[in-house]
């Protein structure tokens, strides 16, 4: 048996799974304090599935926790940062492009020092070691306690990252330390500012790991548990703790992997509709599609793995005016739905209101909606489902048709075929896919490095980037034999004779069940 | 003309247009001038005009690999050394710099470079465009040599080169970059300001500038981008006929590596008003772009292609699968399609068969 939970900004909610099977699943408020929210979650499952604490093998987490306070610059450290890459590099100091107040609250101590490598990984500069101790040890003087350190090409060699890492713990030895090669792709500027980010929340994820710990202990359940990141892979508490960066954005991957798996399809379309939000992904082959482009988290650019997600400004709140030309949405009364929305006796015509008064749904007092005028209601319901189609539209990739999984509470907005899609399927449990998200997530492991085709064949190439990546997975904790690549992208590296070609290689498999 | 520092953001972006998917990456080139103008260093800009006829004129730019130039980002200094050098072999002193393409870092290099040796940057280039190689210039057309030229790295290390031609000046930068990292900066194609008249594309930095804003205002303004470019290209002097030669998805990229550079195709599925597939093929730029067999774009003219909702420039090796894009073709200027012109960077350049068909003559698929 497993339980996935999602702690969201709002609700926590829990799923018990056995096997494929869902036992049991409950939908609690978010607590100051995380535990005790997860705590009365995972109780209550476990309540209504009649199961016992020991027959839960593991349990799988997935929060927008870090997200959100590096967002709303919330419990955020001092980082001690530096770079090595002079004298490369040196125009563009770390943070340059940082909103002012984060690099304010993050960024007081920024340092470059000499180092760095060669596209092919041959040092370019021997490492300034006496320069990096001493920036340590002032540092230290200073109560820095989290580094990040992000070396020119260090995606191609590492050893100048670790070596620095060594002397600032020699010289800083509680120090929490970040480096750029385990997180980020090519690109310093973004794959620094990755660091730092993550740096900046170590504190946090030391807190909030312990706060997890603390609700599995209290109930009373020691078996393992797992933090979901970004691309729906799961990570085990220490890499959190390590990298808590790596769950940004996990909260919309878990309801699209979620709703993937209640309805065992690998390749759709998945449309999460909220109270203020409607978040459009895709899913190929059981992963939702990564952006290809740099995207902004709270000011900050950044390249790291994030889900290529649409938002709308349309959710079950979403205000609906017709005045003129009629308009749903972008603004929601949001958490207020059920008080000011007309079916629950408010003065607020929304979504929700539309679909219950066309006999989409029934909640609240469907006799408050009975004065619509028809001609209003259809107008509303066209200009919904239009957004929607424009939406997915938007993401597919390709003309052909493929089925849409709709999920979350908004979903009753929508009756009506959408074009472009085969079928809609609206799965039990759609208000917790979230939570089997997280239940049901692998394990990954990821290679992005340059090879030569030349000296090493492309075959060659491939097959190495791809074992690396499933020893990767394993050391993870993947179990090998259900190990497969799901992702294989050549990049060659323009003007460069040698045929460098950049090859990112993903292996995913399932969680190796060990229990104690 | 003083540069503004809020007009960066446009100039880098219109660069990156007129880079046809080539030139570097713009948000880099902005970042780097926009330090060195708040460091208090001042970018003038004259127009070809206001050259004396014997002035030294030296062109700087990077050559080499972008993924490279987005690992070490770029320093000035060795742009200002590449630039000493070449003028301490001339025993001259340069009057000013100016870029040899057009492109979202190869626009911004010389301006760096003017600003911080405080020497005037002329408003012209010599591609209208970027290119691939370092002969594809109209400098090449009208018998100007690309060497004496110099190449400098981030170490201080640098190389003078003197070639037979400009094709031999290539192919021994080429080796030399490759030896100092993958990126070197050069100095290159030093003329006079009679020369630089004659065989120049004028205005292309106002011109990028302005197609930057272009597309920034008709953002805010929530009104159709393209067909505010293909408006603002039709009404310039300098470029000739601009349309929209299809729309829809990348539906197929294949991409290699041969002979040091990325040569590939990207298969894009119509959607909208456009039906059936057009085919770009690129190396580095984009080449050709075919529809049912027919061409309708190809070198030197420029086939530029955007994101579909944000009509942001995407450069070759940002394309990727599923990208949902508009495609534009320009006119190439008049002084890049003459016969002498086009035995230099024309089709058959880059192996193509195709005969050169102006983009103005080229069938809408």
């Amino acid at each position: 048996m497993r339980i996935g939970v999602d702690v969201g900004g709002t609700n926590t909610d829990a799923v018990l799974m056995d096997g494929g099977e869902v036992k049991a699943s409950c939908k609690t408020t978010t607590t100051e304090d995380v535990s005790s929210g997860i705590t009365s979650a995972i109780t209550e499952v476990l309540t209504a599935g009649k199961v016992e604490k020991s027959g839960i093998e593991s349990v799988m987490i997935g929060t927008t926790h870090f997200t959100n306070a590096f967002v709303e610059r919330k419990h955020l450290l001092q980082v001690g940062v530096i770079r090595i890459a002079l004298p490369a590099a040196r125009l563009l100091p770390p943070m340059i492009d940082w909103p002012k107040d984060m690099r304010d609250q993050v960024g007081r101590y920024r340092h470059m020092v000499r180092g760095g490598y060669q596209f092919d990984g041959r040092e370019n500069v021997l490492l300034d070691e006496k320069a990096v101790a001493e920036i340590a040890r002032d540092l230290k003087s200073k109560g820095v306690t989290s580094f990040a350190v992000t070396g020119v090409f260090c995606q191609v060699n590492s050893s100048q990252e670790e070596r620095a890492a060594e002397i600032i713990r020699d010289e800083v030895p509680d120090a929490t330390i970040t480096q750029s090669h385990n997180i980020g792709r090519i690109g310093l500027i973004e794959r620094e500012n990755a660091a730092i980010m993550n740096a900046s929340l170590a504190a946090l994820s030391t807190r909030v790991v312990s706060s997890f710990r603390e609700a599995l202990a209290g109930l009373g359940i020691d078996a393992p548990f797992y933090i979901s990141q970004n691309d729906g892979t799961l990570m085990n508490a220490e890499m959190v703790e390590q990298y808590p960066i790596l769950t940004f954005a996990s909260g919309p991957t878990n309801s699209m992997r979620g709703a993937a798996y209640l309805c065992d399809v690998k390749d759709a379309i998945v449309c999460d509709i909220g109270g203020t939000t409607t978040d459009i992904g895709v899913l190929a082959n059981g992963f939702p599609r990564e952006s290809a482009i740099a995207v902004d988290v709270g000011g900050v650019r950044t390249n790291f793995r994030m889900p290529d997600i649409t938002a709308l400004g349309l959710g079950g709140g979403s205000l609906v005016r017709s005045n003129g030309k009629l308009t749903v949405g972008p603004d929601s009364v949001g958490f207020r739905l059920i008080e000011d929305g007309l079916v629950f006796g408010g003065d607020t015509l929304t979504a929700t209101d539309i679909a219950v008064a066309a006999g989409q749904a029934d909640i609240g007092e469907r006799a408050k909606v009975s004065h619509l005028d028809g001609s209003l209601v259809k107008a509303a319901l066209d200009e919904i489902h239009t957004m929607i189609e424009v939406g997915i539209d938007r993401m597919k990739t390709s003309a052909e048709p493929v089925p849409l999984i709709l999920v979350g509470g908004g979903s009753i907005l929508v009756s009506r075929r959408i074009a472009g899609t085969t079928d809609t399927i609206t799965p039990d449990h759609a208000p917790v896919a979230n939570a089997i998200g997280a239940a049901i997530a692998q394990i990954g492991g990821e290679v992005d490095r340059v090879f030569s085709y030349e000296t090493l064949g492309r075959e060659a190439a491939i097959e190495s980037a791809s074992a690396e990546a499933r020893q990767k997975a394993i050391e993870a904790g993947a179990s090998p034999d259900s190990i497969e690549i799901v992702e294989l992208d050549e990049l060659p590296l323009t003007y460069m004779p040698g045929g460098a070609v950049r090859l990112r290689a993903k292996a995913v498999g399932d969680l190796v069940q060990a229990k104690g | 003309m003083k540069l503004k520092i809020d007009e960066l953001e446009d100039l880098a972006r219109g660069a990156a247009f007129l880079g046809t998917g080539g030139g570097g990456n713009p948000y880099l080139g902005r970042l780097m001038l926009e330090r060195v103008m708040k460091e208090g260093f001042e970018v003038e800009i004259i127009g070809v005009d206001e050259v004396p006829d014997d002035a030294l004129v030296i062109p700087t730019a990077g050559m080499g690999a972008p993924t490279v130039t987005v690992e070490k980002l770029l320093v000035p200094e060795e742009y200002l050394l590449a630039l000493q050098r070449l003028e301490d072999f001339l025993g001259r002193k340069a009057f000013a710099t100016m870029p040899i393409e057009a492109g979202g870092t190869n626009s911004i290099v010389p301006l760096i470079v003017g600003a911080m040796r405080g020497i005037p940057v002329v408003d012209a280039d010599g591609m209208g465009r970027a290119f691939p190689e370092l002969q594809m210039v109209t400098f090449s057309v009208y018998g100007i040599k690309a060497a004496p030229m110099s190449l400098a790295d981030v170490h201080g290390n640098s190389v003078i080169l003197e070639a037979e031609d400009n094709a031999t000046a290539e192919w021994l930068a080429r080796g030399n970059c490759i030896r100092m990292g993958g990126h070197a900066s050069v100095g290159i194609y030093p003329m006079s300001g009679a020369e630089v008249k004659k065989c120049s594309i004028p205005r292309t930095l106002t011109i990028a500038r302005e197609i930057g804003r272009t597309i920034r205002e008709a953002r805010a303004a929530r009104t159709d981008v393209v067909e505010a470019l293909c408006q603002y290209l039709r009404n310039n002097d300098t470029y000739g006929d601009a349309r929209v030669i299809f729309e829809g998805k990348i539906a197929d990229l294949r991409r290699e590596t041969t002979r040091g550079f990325a040569i590939g195709q990207a298969r894009i599925e119509g959607s909208g008003a456009f039906s059936g597939d057009l085919e770009v093929t690129f190396q580095n730029e984009h080449l050709i772009a075919r529809a049912g067999g027919r061409v309708v774009a190809m070198v030197p003219d420029l086939i530029c292609i955007l994101d579909l909702e944000t009509s942001e420039p995407i450069t070759t090796e940002s394309l990727r699968y599923g990208q949902r894009v508009t495609v534009l073709g320009v006119g190439a200027p008049p002084i890049m399609r003459t016969p002498e012109a086009l035995g230099v960077f024309g089709p058959k350049c880059f192996g193509l068969d195709d005969t050169y068909v102006p983009f103005d003559s080229c069938p809408t698929p």
